[in-house]
């Protein structure tokens, strides 16, 4: 008994020896009825206080690592090799009741989606101590009263009673603190942070990254913290893991690997962020929209006087978080949601409010590319019949023509005609956002929507992407009305800026006028918000915000 | 008001609602009766004189709103009309009250009914529970295959295997089932063995499949998983963290499922020659005998839409977001 | 980038060899993975359609041809016997196949033709059109459809059309609940905007982009349905009110010989014969239910079980 006591609470005494050492780790997962390999063999070590960024793209296999670091394996996961060592046990070999023991007091997890997390049924204070009171690390009151603590420490609003609260009665951002301090109440040796702010908007991610890092680094509490996102791993961690298909790829502390990546890829994830086009400034207007209202059904109104100028072969971008708007003015601009006032010109012309009112001839010349590659074709439809419709349906081409008009477009967006027959399901999340891309060129179109075209991507693909637009833009003059969140896009391909935020226009102007400062409230909240690939800007920007609320908190 | 009470309060307000436009189309059934009916039951001897009274009687004379009014209100008072049997062309009227026919075999029914549902439900319950919590084993494996198997099976087909093994070749137990009133309890569970039996057999498949969906749906929840990664062993896991938010599937299920056992009951009281209100609806229908058979539909309804509407009810009392609104 | 540009061609490369197979040859590979359970429904399945399309020559004897002895015991020119009036029970079986599969047939599908092409509409309109067809679907089941049909058929009388019409009107309603729900999932996804905003008709939006992604759960429907449909009828022929003599049919032979079961003592083969009918019906929904279960997994890997 003794000695398992010593394992919860951790009473061993820190050394040099690892608190998590991994070798050799192998996992696989059964899929179309066989076992697959996950994680190819990884090592990984990590020192008490210490936090390890784990970074790679969608399917590199990060949540699995990180929940083998824990011991953990999904439904459908084994362990087929290797070892995990925390504070010296085995946690591979160890009987599952023992490693349970261990759950929720010496190793915590904190999840990517808060508001599934929560068991809906109870309070979030009774979720918060369940596990120190569990193992009798604490009394109830004590880790009530702890908890309560803790909250105040993460910036909860109304600490002492927030904790009374069900889960779907907090906001996103809220929850997602709330589960930090769920992680800290046993003072965990280790926390496994899994994407903890990818669900939340830019402005509310900040400031949740700003309350787990200042609580980590209080606890001297060592931490797994996974993400896609460099910029926010730079911020986070002390070394960084590059994973790529269930390998590693290169580790290295945080400012040597920002500053000389070794590999190849861990270049290519870096390069995104340096591609960047001169503002080029045009007076030629091809798309005007002036003074546009609209509102969904009888309800509350969500664009409120918005005018935007496109100049012709030019890229706009219309940037703001979720509910600022900025969909539904491609909405309005494509017709499927006439706006109660304001009017939209196309070429000099005035273009019909609806879309059924419009002409074939000025629907052709407007086309739309959408964020999710995956639900914007037709999954029963080969590549060359979702090329195709375009060109027989607005230019009437058939039989060989058609094919040899297919294969050209998609030379164009840099594939090869072996594309011709294959359905979506067939392509990679790349590969699919090209075919939209070559879908709305067939139209030949003057003005394509882009609706966060890149945002469900991958760092390493979203370059390609960008690439490719700035190239076809060059070659055939067509203009962008490009909406995006993140700024980093937004540097990189557009002329100009509108700043949206709860359905009116902040500023506009040419891109440089709008990234320097100084800025209007709300932009600067919003360009300050979004994480630079320096590894003190949440330092700096911390102290800087903490400066402006008046001083330092006792 | 309380989001809970106002919810409930709607959704019993569109049940009373649904009944009552129910009540409407089975009313309204028998004026699509073709060619002239009084002259079809009273024969082809019938006096005009007797043919314009039982038409009177009808109020095949009134504006179908009238009619439908005196109806409901008779029904509302518990007055569920005439039998059409009995009647003879010489005018003769030896046809029973419905309420008086009905009575009993709905008493009957509700037992049958009752017991079934005694025995089904937690049976059910536990192989489905069981079977999702050992999802892919062997057990579940043979449990759901078997289950798939017997859905499939006509009750008639369950039944007649049911009366040639335990009641023709094996005689433990009765294979008419002829309960008759006055009879001890422990003599009417011995006679209804068989068609509980039967019935039980359907509904646990049915619901023991709808139980493990249910279940392996609510296993798959993120916070189970969070659950699992606090450490929580797991028994903790399976009363503290699924089961609260259990209830509402399950009763959804269960409910669901005696629905369905009010219709089986149709065909297994004939099988057993039960006499219950399914076997008198039947015989109503091959009679057109139709104020027993709207009283039949009317009261199969009734048990339908109230059975839906206490699983919508447990649903939204066990839903914590209407429990505890923002 | 470099080795995205070579994923490409090796990905193309497989893309090509895809899809030179024809659709056969596909069939016949996933037949060939096929688990035991779904096999043996396909046979099954195979086995009572051959019945049903050459029953006139499989049939020894005429489907109402009588002979004197009724109740006859098996023997080799009556293999089951014959029933109550003397017919020969084994013709009667497989002209029953006939009878009580295409009857069950023709009301699946016309349950599904009404049912998909209200669930469509619904499921485009989304407006008042959709609360009226709604509303009605809901009112119609909340009866439950043995009864509703027991009532309708005492008002209509029984023939072959009365009931095909009234429990394909009654199935319907579930066919347009499925549809309905399905679509609007599929009507939200942006290749349907994508081609609104081309200009395409409704028409081609219907034929071209929804039909094709509803059509795997409306397969399976159509197999649950078929079963649901042909349960009914058998036990609506069963109660006396289904399929009307002299027409061989399943359901009502199990009613017809029931009696025998008494005789089991006495003469087993003789107890067995109500039982032949009554499993043939069972046999035939266990095949198509393993065989629709198959394809769901298939298809979404998911079962839904209402």
């Amino acid at each position: 008994m003794n000695t398992e006591r010593s394992e919860v609470t951790g009473a061993t005494p820190a050394s040099g020896a690892p608190l998590l050492d991994i070798r050799g780790l192998r996992i696989e997962g059964f899929a179309d009825e066989r076992w697959n390999p996950i994680i190819k063999g990884v090592d990984l070590t990590l020192h008490r206080g210490e936090v390890l960024g784990l970074i790679g793209e969608s399917g590199a296999g990060k949540s699995t690592l990180g929940l083998a670091a824990m011991g953990f394996a999904r439904a459908g996961v084994r362990f087929a090799g290797g070892s995990v060592r925390f504070d010296g046990m085995d946690l591979l070999t160890m009987p599952e009741w023992k490693r349970r023991r261990l759950w929720g007091t010496r190793m915590t997890y904190v999840a990517q989606s808060a508001a599934a997390s929560f068991n809906p049924a109870h309070r979030l204070i009774d979720q918060t101590v369940a596990a120190a009171v569990r193992e009798g690390l604490k009394s109830e009151a004590e880790a009530i009263a702890d908890a309560k603590a803790l909250y105040a420490q993460l910036q909860l609003p109304d600490p002492e009673h927030i904790g009374a609260r069900y889960p779907h009665q907090v906001s996103g951002g809220q929850l997602q603190r709330v589960m930090t301090a769920m992680a800290m109440s046993a003072r965990p040796d280790l926390i496994v942070f899994d994407e903890p702010t990818t669900a939340l908007d830019v402005t509310t991610q900040v400031e949740v990254l700003m309350s787990m890092r200042k609580i980590v680094e209080e606890f001297d509490t060592a931490a797994i913290y996974i993400t896609h996102d460099l910029a926010v791993v730079a911020q986070m961690a002390d070394r960084i893991k590059v994973l790529r298909y269930g390998e590693e790829v290169e580790e290295a502390e945080t400012r040597e690997m920002l500053a000389h990546p070794k590999q190849d890829y861990t270049k290519s994830l870096w390069s995104v962020r340096s591609l960047r086009k001169a503002a080029d400034p045009s007076e030629d207007v091809v798309l005007r929209a002036e003074g546009i209202d609209a509102a969904y059904g009888n309800r509350l109104k969500v664009l409120h006087d918005v005018s935007i100028d496109l100049p012709r072969g030019r890229t706009v971008a219309l940037v703001g978080e979720s509910g600022s708007g900025k969909s539904t003015m491609a909405k309005v601009v494509t017709g499927l949601l006439p706006p109660s006032k304001g009017e939209i010109t196309f070429d000099g012309a005035p273009l019909p409010p609806k879309l059924k009112d419009r002409s074939k001839e000025q629907l052709r010349r407007i086309q739309m590319i959408y964020q999710m590659a995956d639900t914007a074709m037709n999954p029963r439809q080969t590549v060359g019949e979702i090329i195709g419709r375009p060109l027989t349906f607005y230019h009437g081409l058939k039989g060989a023509a058609l094919e040899r008009r297919t294969v050209e477009l998609l030379e164009q967006i840099e594939l090869d005609a072996g594309f011709y027959d294959r359905l979506p399901g067939e392509l990679s999340g790349g590969q699919k956002q090209r075919i939209c891309i070559a879908r709305a060129l067939a139209a030949d179109p003057d003005v394509i929507l882009c609706d966060e075209v890149t945002s469900a991507l991958d760092q390493i693909v979203q370059e390609g992407i960008l690439k490719l637009l700035m190239r076809l833009q060059r070659e055939r003059g067509i203009a962008y009305l490009f909406i995006a969140h993140d700024i980093a896009t937004v540097e990189a391909i557009a002329d100009e800026i509108v700043v949206m935020y709860q359905g009116r226009v902040v500023e506009q102007g040419l891109k440089d006028q709008i990234l320097a400062p100084p800025h209007p409230d709300y932009t600067e909240l919003l360009l300050s918000s979004v994480p630079e690939m320096d590894p003190d800007w949440l330092t700096a920007l911390m102290e800087r915000r903490r400066a402006e609320a008046g001083g330092p908190r006792p | 008001m309380h989001p809970v009470l106002r919810t409930v309060l709607q959704r019993f307000a569109l049940g009373v609602l649904t009944l009552f436009i129910v009540s409407i189309i089975i009313f309204a059934s028998v004026q699509m009766l073709p060619g002239d009916f009084a002259e079809a039951v009273l024969g082809q001897a019938a006096t005009t004189e007797t043919v314009a009274a039982f038409r009177r009687e009808l109020g095949l004379d009134q504006p179908p709103v009238i009619r439908y009014l005196d109806w409901i209100g008779a029904l509302a008072q518990g007055d569920l009309g005439t039998s059409f049997s009995g009647r003879a062309a010489s005018g003769v009227d030896r046809s029973r009250e419905v309420a008086d026919l009905v009575g009993p075999r709905l008493l009957n029914t509700l037992f049958l009914a009752g017991m079934t549902a005694l025995i089904a439900v937690p049976l059910a319950l536990f192989l489905g529970i069981t079977a999702a919590l050992k999802r892919d084993s062997l057990y579940d494996k043979a449990v759901s295959t078997t289950t798939l198997t017997t859905i499939s099976f006509p009750e008639f087909f369950v039944a007649y295997i049911l009366i040639l093994l335990l009641g023709a070749l094996w005689p433990v137990f009765p294979s008419l089932a002829d309960v008759s009133p006055g009879m001890p309890l422990w003599d009417r569970v011995y006679t209804t063995a068989l068609p509980a039996l039967t019935l039980t057999l359907v509904i646990v498949a049915h619901m023991m499949r709808m139980t493990r969906a249910a279940i392996i749906n609510l296993l798959a929840s993120p916070y189970i998983e969070m659950a699992r990664l606090k450490g929580e062993p797991p028994r903790r896991v399976i009363l503290r963290h699924a089961l609260p938010n259990a209830w509402a599937p399950i009763a959804a299920v269960i409910a669901f499922n005696l629905a369905y056992l009010v219709v089986g009951v149709v065909v297994v009281e004939v099988v057993f020659v039960y006499p219950g209100i399914g076997q008198l609806m039947v015989d109503a229908v091959s009679a057109r005998d139709i104020p027993v058979v709207q009283a039949c539909a009317l009261i199969f309804a009734a048990t339908y839409i109230l059975l839906n509407l206490v699983a919508d009810i447990i649903g939204i009392v066990t839903n914590p977001r209407l429990l505890h609104p923002k | 980038m470099t080795d995205q540009t070579e994923g490409y061609s090796a990905a193309a490369e497989v893309g090509r060899f895809r899809t030179r197979r024809t659709w056969r040859q596909r069939a016949w590979i996933e037949l060939k993975k096929a688990p035991p359970t779904a096999l043996f429904g396909l046979l099954v399945i195979a086995g009572y359609i051959f019945v049903a399309l050459f029953a006139p020559w499989l049939a020894p004897y005429g489907e109402a041809e009588v002979f004197a002895q009724s109740y006859a015991p098996w023997s080799a020119e009556h293999p089951f016997g014959t029933d109550q009036i003397g017919r020969d029970i084994l013709t009667r079986l497989i002209y029953g196949a006939r009878n009580t599969i295409g009857i069950a047939f023709v009301t699946t599908l016309l349950a599904f033709v009404i049912g998909v092409s209200l669930g469509l509409v619904a499921a485009i309109n989304r407006a008042w059109l959709d609360q009226v067809i709604s509303r009605g679907v809901d009112v119609l089941m909340a009866i439950p459809s043995l009864i509703f049909a027991l009532m309708l058929l005492s008002i209509f009388g029984s023939s072959a059309l009365s009931l095909i019409l009234i429990i394909a009107v009654l199935d319907s309603t579930r066919v347009f609940r499925l549809t309905r729900s399905v679509a609007v999932g599929v009507v939200v996804m942006d290749y349907v905007e994508a081609a609104q905003l081309r200009g395409e008709g409704l028409g081609w939006v219907m034929r071209r982009e929804i039909l094709p992604n509803i059509l795997p759960p409306l397969v399976a429907e159509f197999g649950l349905r078929f079963c649901f449909v042909f349960l009914t009828i058998a036990a609506l022929s069963f109660l006396g009110v289904g399929i009307q003599p002299p027409t061989a049919d399943w359901g009502t032979m199990v009613r017809e010989t029931a009696n025998l079961i008494q005789f089991a003592r006495f003469d087993l083969k003789a107890g067995l014969t109500p039982l032949l009918p009554a499993a043939a019906i069972a046999l035939l929904t266990v095949a198509v239910n393993f065989v629709v279960d198959w394809f769901l997994q298939k298809t979404s890997g998911l079962r839904d079980e209402h």
